[in-house]
């Protein structure tokens, strides 16, 4: 049984960490309260953008437009949205999970747009290539940081040197529900379902100027949105996983110094009868 | 509500709030192509945006005005919704700073070099001119 003194200093520095564990989880619940009502508000924008969107494609079937075609080039580029900072459970793993699990997106031939270092860090490790790190802007992330983004990854788009762009982020589902999510961006496919629930809610639109400059300017404000309601969910989801993780980590804490402190009242006691029993057998073999 | 109403519905969004939504007899803003007026049972409309002041008429009560800039509106016979990157009410706009990015844009137009993005620089002025009309 390890002594007394071992387990004694083990209970404090388990404490302590349980000490830090707790302030963390107090740090994410009041920026998660924050940044969840931030993603509420963006809501609204991007509801109707989506909405405009499939609406236009719904009606613009054959439209031949840069945007909707599919590309010669074999390269693809993703935009992988994590955190800078760690102690969040799964959340930066499980994105990160995504992109090298999925299908499409294997090392050889994928371009990553990195916001945020940890996954930026993981990807690299497996052999990614990091076309551009954009670390500071999940610190706080702004409508024009997206904007910024975007017309990034659309010059490299319409330039051909990549084929498809897609976007791996954390879907904010509720405080205790955070989903990573991989979609395509472009060339933009929507299911047909919301296309024609689109179609048939509207009346016949008209169009100024005409359909495919419209495309011209909303798809990239699309991209954008989505790009800036991503960045937002992503932040709310990071503080919800790190108050997850942290309460975990907080009552698995209790769960162990409850466990040190009764070994070490069991030790106290087996060394104060061993004690007894040494100071009666050395009187009675004076007597 | 009664058919021969001239009210609609406006809505304008931006992606941090739902900037504003009430009712109006009409509304005025800046399109890419010029400016319009809307009034109820326009035909059903897509349109850009162009930076420019909005103004929604109000049955019974004072005019609304808000600068926004970039963005698009969808136009349906009983309903408007803006959809714009930027939307301030000209409480909310700073006049000097305004005043200050008119100048530098002005100054940028007027010795431009091979080097000056003039389309930047115009849309900086045009921001900037909004902004101040809106503020006054």
């Amino acid at each position: 049984m390890a002594s007394m003194r071992d387990i004694k200093r083990r209970k404090g520095s388990i404490q302590s960490t349980q000490q830090i564990t707790k302030a963390m989880k107090l740090v994410s619940t009041v920026k998660l309260q924050k940044a969840r009502n931030r993603a509420e508000q963006t809501n609204p924008y991007f509801n109707y953008m989506y909405r405009t969107v499939a609406s236009m494609l719904a009606k613009s079937g054959g439209i031949n437009h840069p945007y909707l075609n599919r590309r010669d080039s074999g390269k693809k580029a993703v935009v992988v949205i994590t955190s800078n900072r760690g102690l969040a459970g799964g959340y930066n793993s499980n994105v990160v999970k995504l992109v090298t699990g999925s299908d499409d997106l294997n090392a050889g031939n994928t371009e990553v747009y990195a916001i945020g270092s940890k996954g930026k860090e993981a990807l690299e490790r497996r052999g990614y290539q990091i076309k551009a790190d954009g670390s500071q802007i999940i610190e706080s992330p702004s409508y024009e940081d997206a904007a910024a983004l975007c017309r990034r990854v659309l010059e490299a788009y319409t330039a051909g040197e990549i084929g498809e762009i897609y976007l791996a982020y954390t879907h904010f589902k509720n405080t205790v529900s955070h989903e990573p999510t991989l979609i395509k961006l472009l060339p933009v496919e929507l299911d047909g379902e919301e296309i024609e629930k689109a179609a048939g809610s509207n009346v016949l639109m008209n169009y100024e100027p005409g359909e495919e400059e419209a495309l011209d300017t909303i798809i990239p404000k699309y991209v954008t949105s989505l790009f800036y309601g991503a960045l937002v969910e992503a932040v709310a989801s990071e503080n919800g996983a790190r108050m997850q993780a942290m309460d975990s980590a907080t009552s698995n804490a209790e769960e162990m110094i409850s466990d040190l402190t009764l070994k070490y009242n069991r030790a106290r006691q087996g060394s104060i009868t061993q004690e007894l029993t040494e100071i009666i057998a050395g009187a009675s073999a004076i007597s | 509500m009664a058919d021969d109403s001239r009210i609609f519905k406006v809505e304008i969004i931006t992606p941090d709030r739902v900037f504003h939504t009430g009712e109006a007899t009409m509304i005025e803003f800046n399109t890419a192509a010029g400016e319009i007026g809307v009034y109820k049972k326009h035909i059903p409309l897509t349109t850009v945006l162009a930076p420019g002041m909005v103004t929604i008429h109000r049955d019974g009560e004072e005019n609304l005005v808000a600068a926004v800039h970039s963005g698009f509106a969808e136009i349906l016979p009983d309903k408007v919704t803006l959809l714009a990157e930027i939307a301030e009410w000209p409480e909310e706009i700073d006049k000097n700073r305004a005043e200050a990015a008119r100048q530098r844009a002005e100054e940028r137009l007027a010795n431009k070099t091979e080097a000056t993005d003039l389309k930047r620089a115009e849309y900086a002025l045009r921001r900037a001119l909004t902004r101040i009309d809106v503020a006054k």
